[in-house]
C-alpha cells in the first residue's frame, strides 16, 4: 500500500516537525537578553544603580506571626505586608517616602530628602513609627493624600487591623484624625478619590481575608478562600465619604458595592471620561472587578460587560499607563505564571477604539510580550529612560526559602480542591521551609513607542532575586529621571538609582487643585509633541501597596518642545498651556479656584 | 448493549466512537447514536461551565482547537483511506484538548489538536493506534513547552451540585456505552492509594485526593482511560491495566510531578497496547478514530 506508506511518512515528518516548533516556541516565549548585554554604556538609554544603604536607607521588612493554627503554612498568609508611598509630606519640593513593616513591635519609617541625595528617617519624630501592634493590627501598606486640602499630604495606613488616618500638621508632626473609619479590616488595598467630585478626597478600603477574622486568635482554620478561582468570601470593601468635616461616612452599600472579592489591588480611573473615576479591582483568586461611576450616585460592577473581569486569575496589581501614546490608558495586572505549573499570564487591558459609552477592553499581554513575568506582584509604568515611551518595571517571586526545595507540588494539589477542602487551613499541607516561586529575577520591560516591550532587566542593573512587593517610582533626586523605590518581603528596601541618557529630553507637572481636592488626584493630563500624544492620571494608588510621586513625569526623547499640555481637573475644569518649557518640572495650580 | 460490542472486540461494553454506525436506541432520553453521547455530554459541560463560570478565557482558543482537530482528522483520513473518516472522535479530541490546555498564548491549542490526531496515523502498531490521542498531546506540550502551556486546574465553582450532575452524567454516559468499569476502578484505586500517600507523605488525606474534584479528572476519567481504541480489549484486564495506571500516578505524585495521571497513563496505557497487539494477530486496518 504505498499510498498510505507515502502518507505514513509525511505525517511522520509533520508530527517531528510540530513537537519541534512547540519546542521552539516555548523557548522563544521566555528569551531574555543576556546577561551581560550593556552593562554601563547606556545602551538603552538608561542605567540602573541600587543605592539605598549608600542613602542612608537601611530597612529590612519583617513579617508578622500568626496564630499557631496557620503555622505549617504561615508563609503564604503572612506574605504581604512590604509597601512604600511617595509624597513631598513637607513641600520642601524633595520626595520623600514612607516604607511599613509588618512585625509586631516593629516600626514603619519616613524617609525624608534631605536633598543631597540622602534620606533620614524621621518616623518616630513625626509619630508615624511605632503602629504595629497586636491590638491595633500590623501595617499592609499606606496612601497619601490631603484630605482636608490644606496643602499637606496625610496619610492614610490600613493594616489587618485597624486602618488609621494621620492628619500632616505642616509637615512636622501627623496626629491621628478622621472619625468613621472602620474598626478592624484585613486590607491589603485602599486609594483615595473623589467619586463625588465635591472637591474633597474620599477614601476607598479593601479588605483582603474577611473582617470578622483574628488572624491572632483564630476560632476556626476556615479563614482560607472557598476557591482559587470562584472565591466570593474574602474582605469587604468599603467607600468612606469624605464630609470636610474629619469625618468619614461609610457610603458601600449606598453605592452599590457588595463585593467579597479577596482584593490585592485597587487604582481609580475614570473610565469613560466623565470625571467621575471608577474603581479598578484586582482580586485574588478569581476575577477583576471594574466599578463604573454613575455620576458621584452609584458605582455599577462592568468588569463581564468591558472584558476585564471574565477569567478568573490571581490579580496582585492596578496600573495604569498610556503604552501606544495614543491617550488611551491601558490597566496592567499581574498574575502568577510558573513554568509547568500555572501559567496564567498578566494582562495588560488595552481598550478598544475611543467613543461614547464604556470602553471594551482587550488583553494584549501575550501580543506586547509582557504575560509572563513569574510571580509577579507590584508593577508601574514610567518613562525609565526618557525617550517618550511608557515602561514597565515589574517585581516579582512570592515565597524565597530552601534553595533546593519547592512547594509547588502541594501547592497545586491544594489549589485544584473543591472548595470544602481548600476553605480549611488544616488541609494545606505544611510548606515545611520550602520555596514557592522564589528567587526570582525582575522585569524591566522597555517600550519602544509602538507598544512591542523588550525585558531588560539584568542588562540594566535590576538584578536583585528578593521577594519583591511594592514598586514606586520618584524623581527622588531632582534630575528628571524616574528612581526606583522596591519594598520587598521579609527583605531589604531598595533604591534603584536611574542614570539616563543626558542627551533624552524631559518634562514634569506638579498639579494643585483649588475647586478640585488639592491634590488633583484623578486629574488627567495629556502632553502633545511631535505628533505623540500622552495621556497621564494623577493617581493615589497604584501598583501594589504602592504609591508613585504625584508629579507627572513624561520623557521626550530627542524632543526640545513640547505643543501644548491639555489638563482636565476632576472638578471638570479643563486647562491647556502652550510650548511649556522642558526639562524641568511645573507647578500647575488650578484656574479659577478659591 | 454489552452483547452488540462483544462480537467486535471480544469484550463487555459498546465501543464508541468508531467508524461503523452504531444502532441507536429507540425512545426515551438516550434514543440517539452512542457515538454522540460523549460529545453531547462535553460540550453540554463546557457550554454550561463556560456560562455559569467563565472557565474559558475565550471561545476562540477552543474553537481553534476543535477545529483542528477536525480539519486536521478529514484531511489525514481521507488522504491515508480514501474516504472521509466521522467527525466524532476529533471533536472530542478538540474540545479536550482546548478545556485542557492553558496558555496565554494560541498557539499551544493549535499544536495540540495538530498533534493528537497526527499521533493516531503515525505512532500505530499493527495497524492500531496506541496511545489516546488527547493524552499524547497534551502530555507533549507540557512536556515540551512548560514555561507557556499549563493543564486546566480551576473547579466548576464552589457549589456541590455542579460538580456532583457531572459526575452523574459522566456516570450514566460511561455505564451506558459499557465502560463504567474502567472508570470506577480506576477512581476505587485512586483513592486507595492516596491512603498510601497520605500516609506516606504525612500530607493530610483531603489534599490527596483534592484533584479528583476538578473538572480535569473528570475529563480525564470519562474520556481519556475509557477510550476504547486505546484500552485492552479484555475487561479484566482493563481493570488490571487501570489499576496499574493509578499506582503508577501515585509514585509520580510521591515524586512531585504535577502532571502524573496524563504522563501515568502515557506510559501503562501504551504499554498494555503494545503487549496485548504484539500477542494478537493483526487486525484489519480501519480509521484511527478514537479521542
Amino acid at each position: 500500500m504505498p499510498r498510505q506508506r507515502i502518507a505514513w511518512f509525511v505525517w511522520t515528518f509533520l508530527l517531528v516537525a510540530s513537537l519541534a516548533a512547540v519546542r521552539a516556541l516555548n523557548q522563544t516565549a521566555v528569551a531574555s537578553l543576556p546577561d551581560d548585554e550593556g552593562v554601563s554604556d547606556l545602551r538603552f538609554g538608561f542605567q540602573l544603580a541600587e543605592s539605598a544603604k549608600r542613602r542612608g536607607v537601611d530597612f529590612v521588612h519583617q513579617v508578622p506571626s500568626f496564630d499557631s493554627k496557620l503555622e505549617h503554612i504561615m508563609p503564604q498568609v503572612a506574605s504581604t505586608g512590604a509597601a512604600v508611598a511617595v509624597a513631598d509630606f513637607d513641600k520642601d519640593g524633595w520626595q520623600d517616602f514612607y516604607v511599613t513593616n509588618s512585625g509586631e513591635g516593629s516600626l514603619n519609617r519616613l524617609y525624608r530628602n534631605k536633598g543631597d541625595g540622602t534620606f533620614a528617617d524621621v518616623a518616630q519624630s513625626v509619630g508615624l513609627a511605632d503602629v504595629n501592634r497586636r491590638d491595633t493590627g500590623v501595617s499592609m501598606g499606606a496612601v497619601w493624600g490631603d484630605y482636608d486640602n490644606d496643602g499637606f499630604d496625610d496619610l492614610f495606613l490600613f493594616r489587618y487591623g485597624q486602618p488609621q488616618l494621620f492628619h500632616n500638621e505642616g509637615g512636622k508632626r501627623f496626629v491621628a484624625a478622621g472619625t468613621g473609619l472602620p474598626r478592624w479590616v484585613n486590607a491589603n488595598a485602599a486609594t483615595w478619590l473623589d467619586y463625588d467630585r465635591d472637591g474633597r478626597l474620599d477614601l476607598f478600603l479593601a479588605g483582603y481575608w474577611p473582617d470578622d477574622v483574628d488572624l491572632w486568635n483564630l476560632k476556626t482554620t476556615r479563614i482560607m478562600p472557598e476557591s482559587f478561582e470562584y472565591a466570593n468570601n474574602g474582605g469587604r470593601k468599603y467607600l468612606l465619604r469624605n464630609r470636610g468635616d474629619g469625618a468619614f461616612e461609610d457610603v458601600t452599600a449606598a453605592m452599590g458595592i457588595t463585593s467579597r472579592r479577596w482584593t490585592l489591588a485597587v487604582t481609580a480611573v475614570d473610565l469613560q471620561g466623565t470625571g467621575y473615576p471608577g474603581l479598578f479591582l484586582a482580586n485574588d483568586y478569581g476575577v477583576s472587578e471594574m466599578f463604573s461611576n454613575r455620576d458621584g450616585r452609584r458605582f455599577e460592577d462592568v468588569a463581564m460587560e468591558t472584558g476585564v473581569g471574565r477569567a478568573p486569575k490571581s490579580g496582585m496589581n492596578a496600573a495604569l499607563g498610556d503604552i501606544f501614546n495614543d491617550g488611551r490608558l491601558s490597566i496592567y495586572k499581574t498574575n502568577i505564571s510558573e513554568p509547568g505549573q500555572l501559567v496564567q499570564g498578566n494582562d495588560l487591558w488595552v481598550p478598544k477604539a475611543a467613543g461614547a459609552g464604556l470602553p471594551a477592553f482587550e488583553n494584549l499581554a501575550t501580543t506586547l510580550g509582557v504575560d509572563l513575568g513569574g510571580w509577579s506582584w507590584g508593577a508601574q509604568f514610567g518613562d525609565l529612560n526618557n525617550d517618550g515611551a511608557q515602561d514597565i518595571y515589574l517585581v516579582n517571586g512570592y515565597i524565597s526559602a530552601g534553595e533546593r526545595s519547592s512547594y509547588w507540588y502541594d501547592f497545586s494539589v491544594i489549589a485544584v480542591g473543591h472548595s470544602s477542602i481548600i476553605g480549611d487551613a488544616a488541609n494545606w499541607p505544611a510548606m515545611k521551609g520550602r520555596s514557592l516561586s522564589g528567587y526570582q529575577r525582575k522585569r524591566v520591560w522597555i517600550n519602544d513607542g509602538f507598544g512591542n516591550f523588550t525585558d531588560v532587566a539584568q542588562a540594566v542593573g535590576a538584578t536583585d532575586t528578593n521577594d519583591g512587593r511594592a514598586v514606586a517610582l520618584a524623581d527622588l533626586r531632582n534630575t528628571g529621571a524616574l528612581d526606583v523605590i522596591v519594598a520587598n518581603q521579609r527583605g531589604p528596601l531598595l533604591i534603584y538609582e536611574n542614570r539616563v541618557a543626558p542627551e533624552r529630553h524631559w518634562i514634569q507637572f506638579e498639579l494643585e487643585g483649588t475647586k478640585s481636592n488639592r491634590s488633583a488626584i484623578g486629574a488627567r493630563v495629556e502632553l502633545h509633541w511631535n505628533g505623540h500624544v500622552q495621556a497621564q492620571q494623577v493617581t493615589a494608588a497604584s501598583g501594589f501597596s504602592a504609591q508613585n510621586q504625584r508629579w507627572l513625569h513624561y520623557g521626550l526623547g530627542s524632543s526640545r518642545t513640547v505643543d501644548r499640555v491639555v489638563i482636565r481637573w476632576p472638578s471638570g475644569a479643563a486647562q491647556t498651556i502652550a510650548s511649556p518649557s522642558v526639562d524641568i518640572r511645573h507647578h500647575v495650580k488650578e484656574p479659577d479656584g478659591r | 448493549m454489552a452483547g452488540d460490542a462483544s462480537a467486535r472486540h471480544g469484550s463487555g461494553g459498546q465501543a464508541l466512537p468508531s467508524a461503523e454506525p452504531v444502532p441507536a436506541r429507540r425512545g426515551g432520553l438516550f434514543a440517539i447514536d452512542n457515538r454522540f453521547l460523549p460529545p453531547i455530554l462535553i460540550t453540554s459541560i463546557l457550554v454550561g461551565a463556560n456560562l455559569s463560570f467563565g472557565i474559558l478565557e475565550g471561545w476562540e482558543r477552543t474553537a481553534l482547537s476543535i477545529v483542528v482537530a477536525i480539519g486536521t482528522e478529514l484531511v489525514l483520513g481521507r488522504i491515508t483511506y480514501g474516504k472521509w473518516p466521522h467527525p466524532a472522535s476529533a471533536y472530542i479530541s478538540g474540545i479536550s484538548a482546548g478545556i485542557l490546555i492553558r496558555s496565554p498564548f494560541l498557539w499551544p491549542y493549535f499544536f495540540t489538536s495538530f498533534i493528537s490526531i497526527l499521533s493516531k496515523y503515525v505512532l500505530r502498531v499493527k495497524g492500531r493506534h496506541i496511545w489516546n490521542p488527547t493524552n499524547f498531546g497534551v502530555s507533549a506540550m507540557v512536556l515540551l513547552a512548560p514555561a507557556t502551556v499549563t493543564v486546566l486546574s480551576i473547579q466548576w465553582g464552589n457549589a456541590v451540585a455542579p460538580m456532583a450532575v457531572i459526575w452523574l452524567l459522566g456516570a450514566v454516559i460511561v455505564w451506558r456505552v459499557g465502560r463504567a468499569h474502567i472508570s470506577v476502578t480506576y477512581v476505587a484505586a485512586f483513592f486507595l492509594f492516596s491512603f498510601v500517600r497520605s500516609a506516606l507523605t504525612g500530607i493530610p488525606w483531603l489534599a490527596t485526593v483534592a484533584p479528583i474534584t476538578g473538572p480535569m479528572y473528570q475529563l480525564f476519567i470519562f474520556f481519556m482511560i475509557t477510550d476504547p481504541k486505546t484500552t485492552v480489549r479484555s475487561k479484566t484486564w482493563q481493570c488490571v491495566v487501570v489499576v496499574i495506571v493509578a499506582f503508577v500516578e501515585m509514585l509520580m505524585r510521591l515524586a512531585e510531578l504535577v502532571y502524573a495521571p496524563f504522563y501515568a497513563l502515557f506510559v501503562v496505557g501504551s504499554i498494555a497496547m503494545v503487549i496485548e497487539i504484539t500477542r494478537q494477530p493483526r487486525s484489519t486496518q480501519g480509521h484511527p478514530q478514537a479521542n
